[in-house]
Order: structure tokens, then sequence, then C-alpha cells
């Protein structure tokens, strides 16, 4: 299913995510299943199938990570989620930075100084990468289709590290 | 552009006649029902003029005994008058026997499931609220003279799919027709009005007798987006009644209470409580083996006892709200839900974590029973202007077993249902033509940590070289939370078929077993009730399908148009009849003969949504 086409928004990277929200806000008004409580059992089946697609596709084009997936998927090119090794060693490095740097915070005496800093490398090597990726899929080229489909595998290592800092601060404050 | 003018007598087709329904609040301690009359959502009251029906169910060998005589019963028949049976719905033996030390029952092994051996033989927790259920019914329709359309039941946000199946099916065994199960939480936050005219987040603190769950909505133009929800399935009233009772045991130095101890125990823990919400210390006798012993109970010492289990919602209010991603200070509104939000420790404690005066104003044991109402009045149709949307999330993440015991995620939790999520699986032996998956529900990583909701057999797989073999599995939650599976083998097309062995769960023979021992002269209610079904299911089908073709018979050919309407006054006849099944066959016909039209609506109504046109203005 073509989510771009079932939002009516133009099939691109660069979203207006307001418009996507309210356009989100009107399909589940009409096709959110309470509206055919009192329907037929074949209608509410429909109502929750359409349902649970609108809520799919939202998820979806809501996040840049997804929304990329999605694009490539639609111009025929798939991100493989097996092991595919790196051959970009400057990228391989400061991975390995990033994880010292992690698992330092717990040991740490000022803890939340490391856990600032870490955020706001991965912040910006986020934005670098989100910024490639956006232009890589603007050429709408299969070789820069390509390139996107190697920038998400990078960026995926960023939104894993992130999350594994959110944990580490939670289990701080715990 | 009326192509069938739709008036029947007696029919529901008039668009203005009021169609009966009711909010259920099944609560643990206290149930209750309500309805919206000339505008305004009320509680129901029973013969003897009570709000409140006690959840409480007492088995005599020649009748059944629900509510408030059920109580007056129970110390001197413990083993049969079944007490907050909500905290064993959906629930498994060993479990619940390792938990309930102090459930004065006979429990009983039931393939797994908890049940209990009473006067009438062994019970189980859908039986026992089915009794519930049947008898708010009862009440619904002798004060609104008729049969109700539909209900809308409300549970705790945090129940598992377990337990709403549960819920579920004591509805169907009490012979009603559920609209939706509501989470208590959003049901109370309607009451209050929230949805409109209101922006900004409101938590939900809801303190019941048996459960604590804390929301965290988010309003916003009329939508309801539940934003996280907590709390504990098994902390609540009773608790505070509990520790009142150790407390009371070790004034008495009795070390064991007897089964009708430990009920007077409770009443008294019980009156304690509630005198401490409205003085600072309350004298009482306690009696005991020994005589009688003059005891007095200070607030203070009172909140002493329950500080830990108070300071243990305030922990998971903290919880959820991360899980929002918010801070305590952007929460705009509280809203009080349960009887025990009247004890002051409780408000006080709430109020200085939100930093905000909780409302209070609708009545605390009320509220959700309203809410439940407003709801099933604008399900069932009676209010087809509304502006509201409920959008609401699965409260614990739902994941397969991998190797090693461990649990992959399929759905998080708070993800917005409906939801339905695939995941591709491949046979590992050449020629393999099964494969079994073990759905589990919670959010820790091993197998032994998450509960259990069912194991999947899938078998009809077609022998192919190992790797072969693609199969999709499809996990899909409706908007009630309860969960289906369909799995299909992708480069065959062939449907793999699922034998579903819930885990806590009832299968649907069991539960039309159920439905039919409860008959009883069984076999010709069961007919009746099955006859019944069908001629409604009938109405609905020949309504809906009258105004899809009074809406959009130009997305239909003449011919096309003809056939269905054929097919319609097929059934209306049909449906006349006391044939089940030939109304059966007339509904399959026609849900067939429409099925391409009703394909052609959606499409049709996507696009109109996103035109800015409501489907029905065309």
């Amino acid at each position: 299913m073509n989510y771009f086409q079932l939002f009516q928004v133009p099939a691109q990277f660069d979203l207006d995510l307001t418009e996507l929200g309210t356009r989100y806000l009107e399909l589940q008004r009409n096709f959110h299943p309470d509206n055919f409580a009192a329907g037929s059992e074949r209608d509410r089946l429909l109502a929750v199938q359409q349902a649970a697609n609108i809520n799919d596709a939202y998820h979806s084009l809501k996040q840049p990570l997804l929304r990329a997936e999605h694009l490539l998927a639609l111009r025929g090119v798939k991100i493989s989620h097996e092991q595919r090794s790196f051959t970009d060693t400057g990228f391989l490095m400061q991975q390995m930075e990033l994880r010292e740097l992690l698992g330092d915070i717990l040991h740490s005496s000022d803890p939340y100084a490391l856990i600032d800093e870490a955020e706001q490398q991965i912040q910006q090597q986020k934005n670098v990468l989100l910024k490639l990726l956006a232009q890589a899929l603007e050429a709408n080229h299969h070789e820069q289709d390509l390139q996107a489909a190697d920038i998400i595998r990078k960026l995926k290592f960023f939104f894993k590290l992130q999350h594994e800092l959110e944990l580490i601060e939670q289990q701080l404050q715990d | 552009m009326a192509l069938l003018q739709i008036a029947e007598p007696g029919q529901s087709a008039a668009p203005h006649q009021h169609k009966l329904a009711a909010g259920i609040d099944l609560g643990t301690t206290n149930s209750l029902v309500a309805t919206v009359r000339s505008g305004e959502a009320r509680t129901l009251q029973n013969a003897a003029g009570d709000d409140m029906l006690p959840s409480v169910v007492q088995y005599l060998a020649d009748k059944v005994v629900v509510g408030k005589a059920a109580i007056a019963a129970a110390i001197a028949d413990p083993h049969n008058s079944i007490f907050s049976v909500k905290r064993l719905m959906g629930r498994g033996y060993a479990e619940t026997v390792a938990q309930a030390q102090q459930l004065p029952y006979l429990l009983v092994d039931q393939q797994g499931l908890v049940a209990i051996d009473t006067a009438q033989g062994v019970k189980n927790p859908v039986e026992i609220s089915a009794e519930i259920l049947a008898t708010l019914a009862d009440t619904a329709s002798q004060t609104l003279g008729g049969e109700l359309m539909g209900v809308v039941i409300t549970v705790p946000a945090y129940f598992d799919d377990a337990q709403r199946q549960a819920t579920k099916d004591a509805a169907k065994l009490a012979g009603l027709n559920v609209l939706r199960l509501l989470n208590e939480p959003t049901a109370a936050a309607l009451a209050y009005g929230l949805d409109s005219g209101q922006e900004g987040v409101v938590a939900v603190y809801d303190l019941g007798g048996g459960t604590f769950d804390i929301s965290i909505l988010r309003l916003k133009r009329g939508v309801f987006e539940v934003l996280a929800t907590g709390g504990d399935s098994a902390l609540g009233g009773d608790d505070f009644d509990h520790a009142v009772v150790q407390w009371l045991q070790q004034q008495s130095g009795e070390a064991q209470l007897s089964h009708q101890s430990l009920r007077q125990h409770l009443q008294l823990a019980r009156q304690i409580k509630e005198q401490l919400s409205a003085h600072d210390s309350y004298a009482f006798e306690l009696p005991t083996a020994n005589g009688t012993l003059a005891l007095s109970l200070s607030r203070e010492q009172f909140d002493s006892l329950i500080q830990p289990l108070v300071r243990k919602t305030i922990r998971a209010c903290k919880q959820t709200l991360r899980d929002a991603g918010l801070n305590a200070d952007e929460v705009a509104k509280v809203v009080m839900v349960g009887g025990s939000t009247r004890v002051p420790l409780v408000r006080t404690a709430v109020g200085e974590f939100f930093a905000a005066e909780p409302l209070t104003s609708i009545d605390p044991d009320k509220v959700v029973a309203i809410g439940a109402a407003i709801q099933a009045n604008v399900l069932v149709g009676n209010k087809s202007d509304t502006d509201t949307l409920l959008l609401d999330v699965i409260p614990l993440s739902l994941g397969l077993e991998t190797m090693g015991g461990l649990v992959e995620k399929i759905i998080p939790r708070n993800t917005i249902i409906p939801v339905a999520r695939a995941q591709e699986f491949t046979t590992f032996k050449d020629g393999q033509t099964a494969m079994s998956l073990h759905v589990l529900q919670g959010e820790r990583e091993l197998v032994d940590h998450c509960r259990s909701l069912a194991k999947f057999n899938l078998t009809d797989i077609p022998p192919m070289a190992a790797g072969g073999a693609h199969i999709r599995v499809t996990f899909q939650v409706d908007a009630d939370g309860l969960l289906s599976v369909t799995a299909q083998e992708k480069s065959s097309g062939v449907t793999a078929s699922i034998q579903v062995k819930p885990s806590y769960g009832l299968s649907d023979d069991q539960v039309a077993t159920m439905i039919q021992s409860s008959m009883q002269y069984a076999k010709h209610d069961m007919q009746q009730r099955l006859l019944r079904e069908q001629q409604v299911e009938a109405s609905r089908v020949w309504e809906a399908v009258s105004a899809a073709i009074s809406a959009d018979a130009h997305l239909l050919g003449s011919a096309e148009l003809l056939d269905i309407e054929q097919a319609l006054s097929a059934l209306k006849v049909v449906s006349q009849g006391d044939d089940t099944a030939a109304i059966k066959a007339a509904i399959d016909k026609t849900n067939h003969i429409t099925d391409e039209f009703a394909a052609r609506r959606m499409d049709n109504s996507i696009r109109q949504a996103l035109q800015g046109h409501k489907v029905d203005e065309v």
C-alpha cells in the first residue's frame, strides 16, 4: 500500500507533519470502528482493518526513518535486515567511541555531564545524516537511492544509541 | 437521494427513534449501570433504590443471589459468597493460588484456569461476572422498559488480552451485545465532558477496590488520545482494608483467623476506613475468640498503615508520565475515580505530585458508569453529530517467544489501536508442514516474566525445502484491545490454519457450551437465542446495506443494484421467519453480494474524507 497516496500527500521525504496529523485525524474520524459499533459484522471487520491501515501508515510516515524506508520500498529499494558489514572505518570508529562513552556514564562521578555530551554528539551526527538522507532521496535516482539506503542503516545505529542512552538515564533516576 | 424509503413499523429505521443503550462499570467491589435519558447521563437504581450493586455473588443450591443480600449472607456462608471476582478474570489457577492466601473460597483448577467450587458446582469467573452483568441489565431494562440494544462495559486500562476477553465472554454469557470495551479512565474523562472545549493533558487517577490505573490523556479538538497508561492490576482499596486487618490481628494477637472472622475483620476494616475519611479518629469494638476488644485508630495511624500503598501508586504515576514523555507540571487536570480516592491521604498525595487540585465534583464511584453511558449512547447511534474521537492505545506490549526463552516485541505498548502488524517466519526443515508460535504480553525480556496469552499451531503449510516457505503471521488488535492472529504462506497463498490454545482464556467452544448449560431448558432456549442473534444480525445487515444504497447508489451499476435489492428483500422476508440456518444463509448471501460494493464505498469515502466532505453528506 502507498501510504503517501492514502494520506494524499506528495511522495517525498520532506513532509509537513502538521498537515499529516490533520489528515490522519480526518481519516480516523471517518473510519474508526466506533463509527460502526452498531453496524453489521462485516462492516465492523472492514472498519477495524481500515483503521489499522491508517494507524500503520501514520506511524510509518511520522518517523523519518520509517518514512524514508517506505519511500525507498515504493521505488523498489528494500532495506535488507541482514547484517551488512560497513567499510566506512570513520563511521565504525565513531560508533566505538560513542559506545565507550555510554559505558562510562554509570561509573562516572558526574554522569549527567557525560549524558549531555553523548546526547549532543548523537544528535549532531543524526542531523548530519538526516540532511544527507533528504538530499539523496530528493534526487530520485537509483544510484542515490542506494546511497540513501546506506545512510538509513547508519542512522539506525544512532537511533539505537539514543534509545540506550534513555535507558541509562532512567536507570540513574531510579 | 433516497432510493429506498426506510420506514418499517416497529423497526428502528426512523432516525430519531431513541435506542436503548447502557454503560456498565463492572467493578471489583461495586458495579453500576447508567444510561442517557433526555440528554443527561445518570446511574440507574434497582428495585431497592440502590445505584451501586455490590459485586458479590452467592450460590445457593437452588438459586443465585447477587448484591447486597449476598454480602449479608457472606459471614455465614463464606465458601459460596464470591467477592471481587474481577481479580480472578482471565487468571490461571497456579498464579491465583500463589497470590491469594486470603481468599476464603475453594479454588479449583479448571483446565489451567481458576474456578471456584460452590453449592451449584464449579463456577468460573466468567460465569460469576455474567451473573452481575445480567442483574445490571435487568435493572436497566426494567427501568427503561425495553431490551438493551447494546452496552459499553468498562475495564481497567491495564487489563491484558485474557482479562478483556474474559469480560467480553461474560457479557456474551449474560446475553448482552457489547458495543465496546472502554477503558475506565477514558470513561471518567468523558463523564467530566473534558472532550468538549478542553485542551491539554489530563491525568486520570483511578483507585478502585481492586485495581489502580493511571492514564495520561491528551485532548485536542475533540480528539481523545491516550498517551500512556500504567498502574497495578492487583492494588486497590481492598489492600487498605487488608492492611487494617493485619493491624487488627496484631492488636488481638490472633495468629490465624477463620474464614468467618476474616470476613468480620474485613467488614470492620472497611468501616474504619470510611469513618477516617471524615473523622480524625474512630473508636470501635473488635470481636475476638476471647471476647470483645475496645480499640481506636487515628487517621495518622491509618495513614502510616496505607502510606506504602499510596506511595506505590505515585511511583506508577511517575513511570507513566515518563512513558508519555511528560513532566508532572505539564498535566493540566487530574480526574479522581474510584471510592478509594475519598481517602484524604490519597487526595493530598495526588494533589502534591501533580501540583493541581484534583477534580472530584462527580461521585467518584459513579463517574466511570456515567462516562460509559455517554459513549454507549453515541455508539448505538442516538447521537450522530458527535465530534469526539477516542483513540486508544494497547496497554501492554505483544510479543513472540524466540530462541532461548526471549520475547521479541511485535507491537509495543502504547501503540494506537486498532493495529495490525505482520511478521515473517520460515521453515527450518525440508518438508516441514507445521510450526508453533507462543504469544506473550508484557514489558520484560524473558518469557517467564511475561504473561502467556496463547500458543498457536500453524498447520497445512505446503511442504517445501527448508527456508522455502515464507509464512506471514498477522497480529491484529481491535478497538477493544483484543488480539486475533491470521497466517498465510506467501509463495503459494495458502492460508495456514491456526489452532489457538489460549493460556488463560476460554475457547469459543467452551463459551458456547457455557451458554448452553446456563439455560434452564437448555435446548429450546438455546435455539431461541441463536434465532434471536441471527435476526438481530440480519436487521443490522439490512439497515447497513439500505443506508449504503441510499448514500452511494451511484457506485453501482443498475444490474448490481437490482441484485442487491433482491438479496435485501429476500433477507427481510427470511428474517421474519424462525429458520435460523436460512437467516444465516441469507445474511451470508447479502454480505457476499455486497463485498465489492463495500470495498468501493471504502475507497470512495477515503477520497471524500480528505476532500473535507463527510460520507453521509453525499
